[in-house]
């Protein structure tokens, strides 16, 4: 209702860490600032029978980092959270916030892409459900409308067996590239049932590599430990953008080597926990 | 001059209730500096990046420079100023002290600061997780094996205080 009143002049604030910056640099003017951190019920992270898990809108970094749930239950959100910027970034920073600003270089849509996270919009009473992808659809450009706030980010239940790494490698502050990899092994963990591949930062929104993820099914663990051969080409694809951070052949090479890497990772986790 | 709405904020610095008419958009640095006369912490790079204008916020790190002061309503705000006792200086403080670990003193404040903050959090904190959670404090001196030698020192000071 708030934003409603004021239609443009207002923009929702959480942990304002992109959006005061953006402001000091003369990127955007508000009249109003809107405290989303005011509203009862979007700080808790929830988890329902069934394993999926539910992060309130204004959880910060900090809080995925150090909760117990998250570190023991879905291990791979929290290895990102911790890689998030620096401490006071991720003491300030929501999730929800940094979804919504959609900043291209940064590491939480990618970790989210391998969990197959969706997010919950409320307007008034109404709400709806969108996948990551749908939400998060260019630079700086979620998919909300003006009446919309983003309460929750969603995650399913992860698969028994699912082991994940996630890498970013970058020589600036923001992540150059980043890589969530999650394998799902079969019971001996000698081989990937199933596997999920999200490549970030590269390009305008993080992406998963389907083509890569079908091969990957049923090979052999110990195949990705040394270094899975197809995974070198994985960037070629990729919708790459030449910036500060460097060519798009520069960054489509950084993502196939980190693919590569991260597989390695997931596969040494899982061999090591079998 | 002001131009826009003020409140008034009351919360608390290094230990003393404090209230005072602020705009919305002041930043916290500015109103430590500006206001209460506390320049320990600096302005250097303005985007969360350096950490030279860290202070604790209910005993978390934050960019004071990029911080709403309207953040600090109903919390306690802890600068260098305010973490010695009288004149017995915090153990992170004597560790700088003791292992030299500063040359121009830019991004000292922030860095004990953070120390703390981790040391608080962490007092096991192993040699790669300082370094890692002190990535985002910045010497651009580049007095970081003296800044490290100092967080192990000033480690092993707290601990044994903890223990005693």
């Amino acid at each position: 209702m708030l934003r409603a009143a004021h239609g443009d002049s207002a923009v929702l604030y959480a942990g304002g860490t992109e959006l005061l910056l953006a402001m000091k640099e003369g990127l955007g003017s508000f009249e109003h600032l809107i405290d989303v951190k005011t509203i009862v019920g979007l700080d808790g992270l929830t988890l329902d029978a069934g394993g999926a898990l539910g992060i309130g809108a204004t959880v910060t970094h900090r809080q995925l980092e150090r909760s117990r749930l998250i570190r023991e239950g879905f291990p791979l959100l929290a290895e990102m959270a911790r890689q998030v910027a620096n401490a006071r970034v991720r003491a300030v920073g929501t999730l929800g916030g940094n979804l919504c600003f959609g900043e291209p270089h940064s590491d939480p849509p990618t970790a989210l892409l391998a969990h197959d996270a969706t997010v919950t919009l409320h307007r008034a009473a109404d709400h709806r459900r969108l996948s990551l992808a749908d939400f998060v659809v260019g630079p700086y450009e979620p998919t909300l409308a003006g009446d919309e706030i983003l309460t929750s980010i969603d995650v399913p239940p992860l698969p028994a067996r699912a082991f994940g790494a996630y890498l970013k490698f970058g020589m600036h502050e923001r992540p150059t590239v980043a890589v969530a990899a999650m394998l799902v092994v079969d019971e001996r963990a000698t081989h990937v049932a199933e596997a999920r591949v999200a490549v970030g930062c590269v390009g305008p929104v993080a992406t998963r590599l389907p083509a890569l993820e079908s091969q990957l099914s049923g090979v052999a663990i110990a195949a990705l430990q040394n270094g899975f051969a197809a995974a070198g080409s994985a960037g070629t694809s990729l919708d790459a953008v030449s910036d500060l951070h460097g060519s798009a052949a520069y960054k489509r090479h950084l993502a196939s080597v980190f693919v590569k890497r991260a597989l390695a990772a997931a596969a040494t986790r899982a061999r090591t926990a079998a | 001059m002001s131009t826009g709405p003020i409140f008034r904020l009351e919360t608390t610095v290094n230990g003393r209730a404090v209230a005072l008419d602020v705009e919305p958009q002041d930043l916290l640095l500015d109103v430590l500096r500006g206001r209460l006369g506390l320049t320990g912490s600096k302005r250097s790079c303005d985007v969360q990046v350096c950490g030279a204008c860290t202070v604790l916020l209910d005993g978390l790190p934050v960019s004071a420079c990029s911080v709403l002061a309207y953040e600090a309503r109903g919390r306690a705000v802890l600068t260098i100023e305010g973490l010695a006792e009288g004149e017995r200086l915090h153990p992170v403080q004597t560790a700088f002290l003791a292992e030299s670990a500063f040359q121009c003193g830019y991004c000292t404040p922030g860095m004990i600061l953070a120390v703390k903050a981790l040391l608080d959090d962490s007092p096991d904190a192993s040699p790669a997780e300082i370094k890692e959670y002190l990535r985002g404090n910045i010497c651009r001196c580049t007095g970081y094996v003296s800044i490290l030698h100092a967080v192990a020192t000033a480690q092993r000071t707290l601990k044994e205080g903890s223990e005693r």
